[in-house]
């Protein structure tokens, strides 16, 4: 499934530089360099954490895209900095846990 | 070696927000000389934590990149506190990382860890009150 696909399924665009970027699994974390660790190429993030070193992460360990959960905010600074170096960021008003299993069904 | 390439950079120790940019810039560089996504990865995300480390320690440092035919050799220099116990400092979990640093989402005694597991050898020479170097090797 590409990322442009999770939109209108509870998810929402902040930053889609990349949309036809392939999804493969999900990662769950907010400590960056535990995620940094342990994500996957082309997996799909979860996060609660909408600092700008999110980005540098999420480039660096080359995942498909960023799910910003619980409705937290995308910062200018953030957005700025995700369409600058190619990182995908999308938005779900829901908590972590349903986030997780609503992708889990889209992704399947 | 002489058709080894050499990219250096200087890691400022005074902007956290911008930390992760020799990185980046080093993941395009190598983007360009047709390496797999795989080992970009892997070059990226251990100077990316040799990066924040630095950040974080020891206000800063350079950074050295060599791109040889064999292998891609990351050499990462400060002049910062040096690491009291470098055993210690290995075990994933352990950090000396403030408060604020940790509500950045850092912190989380990862960093040294993930430079090791991504990387083919690691050597740390370090001097309490004189700096750290850190060499690493990926294999091509």
């Amino acid at each position: 499934m590409k990322v442009k696909d999770l939109l209108g399924h509870g998810f929402e665009a902040l930053s889609l530089p990349d949309g036809d970027r392939e999804i493969d699994g999900v990662y769950i974390g907010d400590l960056l360099s535990w995620v940094m660790g342990r994500a996957q190429m082309d997996n799909a993030w979860i996060t609660i954490m909408n600092n700008v070193n999110v980005v540098a992460v999420a480039s660096l360990a080359d995942t498909s895209c960023v799910i910003l959960a619980e409705g937290v905010a995308m910062t200018d600074e953030l957005k700025e900095t995700a369409e600058a170096k190619d990182v995908n960021v999308l938005g779900s008003a829901d908590p972590i846990f349903e986030t997780a299993v609503r992708l889990a069904g889209l992704i399947g | 070696m002489s058709d080894s390439l050499v990219f250096h950079f200087d890691v400022d120790g005074e902007n956290f927000t911008s930390a992760g940019q020799a990185s980046t810039q080093v993941k395009k560089n190598l983007r360009q000389l047709g390496l797999s996504p795989a080992i970009i990865r892997r070059v990226s995300i251990a100077m990316y934590e040799g990066e924040i480390n630095m950040v974080i320690h020891a206000d800063g440092g350079t950074a050295d990149v060599i791109v040889t035919e064999e292998y891609i050799e990351i050499v990462l220099a400060d002049q910062g506190p040096g690491i009291k116990n470098v055993e210690q400092a290995m075990q994933e979990g352990f950090s000396t990382a403030t408060d604020s640093i940790r509500s950045l989402g850092f912190g989380a005694g990862m960093g040294l860890p993930n430079m090791k597991r991504y990387t083919d050898s690691m050597q740390i020479d370090t001097v309490v009150g004189q700096g750290t170097t850190i060499t690493m090797r990926v294999d091509l």
